[in-house]
């Protein structure tokens, strides 16, 4: 079966060009800004949106995403908010490109597995990342969702040894998350080498697409790291350019959301210029 | 009932860390290569006479176990019921049950070739028995500990700084346990090629639950050894505080079997169940996967985390070991709650009584163990885990009591 996000890689690989991923936090700082940045993603050149889940612990996240999903959830964020920005940005008439959900097992098992997948490809959700669903847990949604037509995007990560490879891209579709530091995200920057060879060692198990993410901040990196993969992940620097933009009551000031995709922008120009430097 | 019934409630969890439906690995990538060396690592030792041969001459000269059975007599006679037995684990050095845990992990952490230790902590209780195993065997240690927690605990702070922790003081989410959890955790991921990470409950992921409630076991299997000496049989009914459920965890799954035996867990019912204020998990909470086992949350319907209250810091946890939702749900175990008013009338009534000041986590238990045994035949034996000391606790319960020190 193939999905929008198999659609958008083809495109991509027949244009010759890198994939930018952008990461936003659903609600943040609040649902009308939120959804308004989120349909003015595709316009910033972006490829494939993440639209992050919030979720009270978010343990595999730096402080930049922890404060964006704080801000989210005081601000009345919940699940059946987030299928609904997807479902508007589709009414809105974007039908190619991916939406992808990222976030934490507990608020989907809450919500109820099988409700979920039901909601979430109704509303045209195209994938889901599950940061706490390893493996060895692919029974509790992964498997379903591929069952329902949603990819199944996992991480892999430096710590993921040869052992473990085959079992990692096994139950994986629409592509693979690749991790380029131990830690958390937004933390230290990854050294390109190391990165290029874990993807090397990827795709030998793979022919799925290896996107890189975590610690990508600059249009520089984002064109350095998107050079040696099919695609580069910005979040914490977006959240953080999303922080940049709210007053002192918390809410995003006049021109917020046009400043914040400026950026998106830049960013999305360093990850394009990637590919066609590596052609010349 | 009986057509489900398991012929042992002891051989838990299956090969994938299952205590039924509860348990699991629910962890990022980046851990799991880690967890699956643990459980190797794990299995190896335990198979290792050495390692228990070395566990044992630590806990008896090191943190001087066995820990004794006390007959409450005063308390007995007071209440006019059931006849009261504690097990003395407030005796243990650092004043918990904690150290018999962080010895178990320490020796883990050594066989493996980590050369640094993390913890998190809420009370400090385990935050001082990690930093205590720390320096008695020459590993840098870090403790993660709210910043709400580190202000109302300082003592256990400074004992933890005096120990040769640094202990790092979490302002993310509501600064309590959970965050403590969640920071450390984020430590780990980044450090997990040399870093060990000692959980102080028996929750986290798979060998996490198993590990720790077979380290706390010592204390079940002494108590019903002891019992038979004293009483020639075994107890009626046990009765532990369970905020995460180690102590508990570990006085209950040697008797697991003797379906003679009733088994209490008192979970802290804060300012009443019905305030909404309180963290018992199992009372009011439901089933959901956090810090990486599916297990009784407070949670909102969203799935969002709540948070935990209760007088008792140790207590203070908005989920449970994943074992003690399994014999909840099979009903081998029954769970209570106790309010922090009530925690703190059994706290005074035992130290004027009996000369020995609980800690307000145990103080928990045995509040309950002040409303049943009146009701209860003389013949009836109750057999408490005093898990700790109450020294840790004089400030705060001064402070409830309206007292200036």
């Amino acid at each position: 079966m193939s999905t929008r996000v198999d659609a958008r890689f083809e495109k991509l690989k027949a244009e010759g060009r890198t994939a930018f991923v952008a990461f936003i936090t659903a609600g943040d700082p609040d649902l009308e800004s939120s959804y308004e940045l989120l349909a003015g993603l595709p316009g910033a050149g972006v490829d494939i949106i993440e639209l992050g889940m919030p979720f009270t612990d978010p343990m595999a996240d730096g402080p930049s995403v922890q404060a964006s999903t704080i801000r989210a959830l005081k601000a009345g964020q919940t699940m059946i908010k987030t299928l609904d920005m997807v479902r508007r940005f589709r009414a809105g008439g974007d039908n190619e490109t991916p939406i992808v959900l990222m976030g934490y097992y507990n608020p989907i098992y809450r919500y109820g597995v099988d409700a979920f997948l039901k909601d979430a490809v109704e509303a045209g959700v195209d994938g889901l990342i599950i940061v706490d669903l390893p493996p060895e847990e692919d029974e509790e949604l992964c498997l379903p969702a591929i069952k329902a037509g949603v990819n199944f995007i996992r991480l892999a990560t430096p710590t993921t040894d040869d052992k473990r490879l085959p079992a990692v891209v096994a139950h994986t579709t629409g592509f693979i998350y690749y991790v380029s530091i131990t830690g958390i995200t937004g933390a230290a920057s990854a050294v390109t080498g190391d990165v290029e060879a874990a993807v090397a060692r990827i795709r030998k198990y793979t022919q799925l697409p290896v996107v890189v993410g975590f610690g990508i901040k600059t249009p520089a990196q984002a064109a350095e790291l998107g050079a040696v993969a099919d695609g580069a992940v910005v979040g914490s620097a977006i959240v953080d350019a999303v922080r940049g933009e709210l007053g002192a009551d918390g809410k995003m000031k006049p021109g917020g959301t046009g400043r914040v995709l400026e950026k998106v922008r830049a960013l999305a120009d360093g990850a394009h210029s990637a590919r066609r430097a590596a052609a010349e | 009932m009986s057509a489900l019934e398991p012929n042992s409630y002891r051989t838990g969890p299956d090969e994938r860390g299952h205590f039924g439906i509860f348990g699991g690995r629910f962890v990022a990538e980046t851990l799991m290569p880690l967890i699956l060396d643990l459980e190797q690592a794990y299995k190896d030792a335990k198979n290792d006479p050495a390692f228990h041969a070395e566990l044992d001459d630590l806990a008896r000269h090191y943190a001087g176990r066995p820990s004794p059975l006390y007959y409450a007599e005063r308390l007995t006679e007071h209440l006019g019921g059931a006849k009261i037995y504690f097990k003395r684990d407030e005796l243990n050095h650092t004043g918990s049950h904690k150290i018999n845990n962080c010895l178990g992990q320490i020796q883990l952490a050594r066989r493996m070739g980590k050369t640094r230790i993390i913890a998190e902590t809420g009370a400090g209780q385990h935050g001082v028995a990690t930093a205590t195993v720390a320096a008695r065997f020459g590993l840098p240690c870090v403790v993660y500990m709210g910043a709400t927690d580190i202000e109302r605990q300082k003592p256990n702070v400074f004992r933890m700084k005096l120990l040769g922790a640094e202990v790092v003081p979490v302002t993310s989410g509501t600064g309590t346990l959970k965050d403590a959890m969640n920071e450390a955790l984020r430590d780990w991921v980044t450090n997990v090629a040399d870093t060990f990470y000692i959980i102080g409950t028996a929750a986290g992921p798979h060998p996490y639950p198993q590990m720790v409630r077979d380290f706390q076991s010592v204390i079940g299997k002494e108590a019903k050894e002891q019992m038979q000496e004293r009483e020639g049989r075994l107890p009626d009914t046990l009765v532990a505080c369970i905020g995460g459920g180690s102590n508990a965890i570990g006085l209950f799954h040697p008797f697991l079997d003797d379906k003679s035996v009733e088994i209490l867990g008192v979970e802290a019912a804060g300012k009443g169940i019905e305030t909404g204020e309180h963290c018992a998990s199992l009372a009011g909470g439901e089933p959901g996967v956090l810090h990486g086992n599916r297990t009784y949350l407070l949670q909102t319907d969203d799935g969002q985390i709540k948070d935990g209250h209760s007088i008792s810091a140790g207590l203070d946890y908005p989920g449970i070991g994943p074992e003690h939702s399994w014999l909840k749900e099979i009903g081998r175990a029954k769970y209570v709650s106790i309010r922090d008013d009530e925690a703190l009338d059994a706290f005074q009534l035992c130290t004027r009584l009996e000369g020995i000041i609980p800690a307000l986590e145990p103080a928990h238990a045995l509040a309950h163990v002040v409303k049943i045994a009146p009701k209860l035949p003389k013949d009836h034996i109750i057999l408490m885990n005093m898990c700790g000391r109450g020294d840790k606790d004089v400030f705060s319960v001064a402070e409830h009591l309206g007292v200036s020190l």
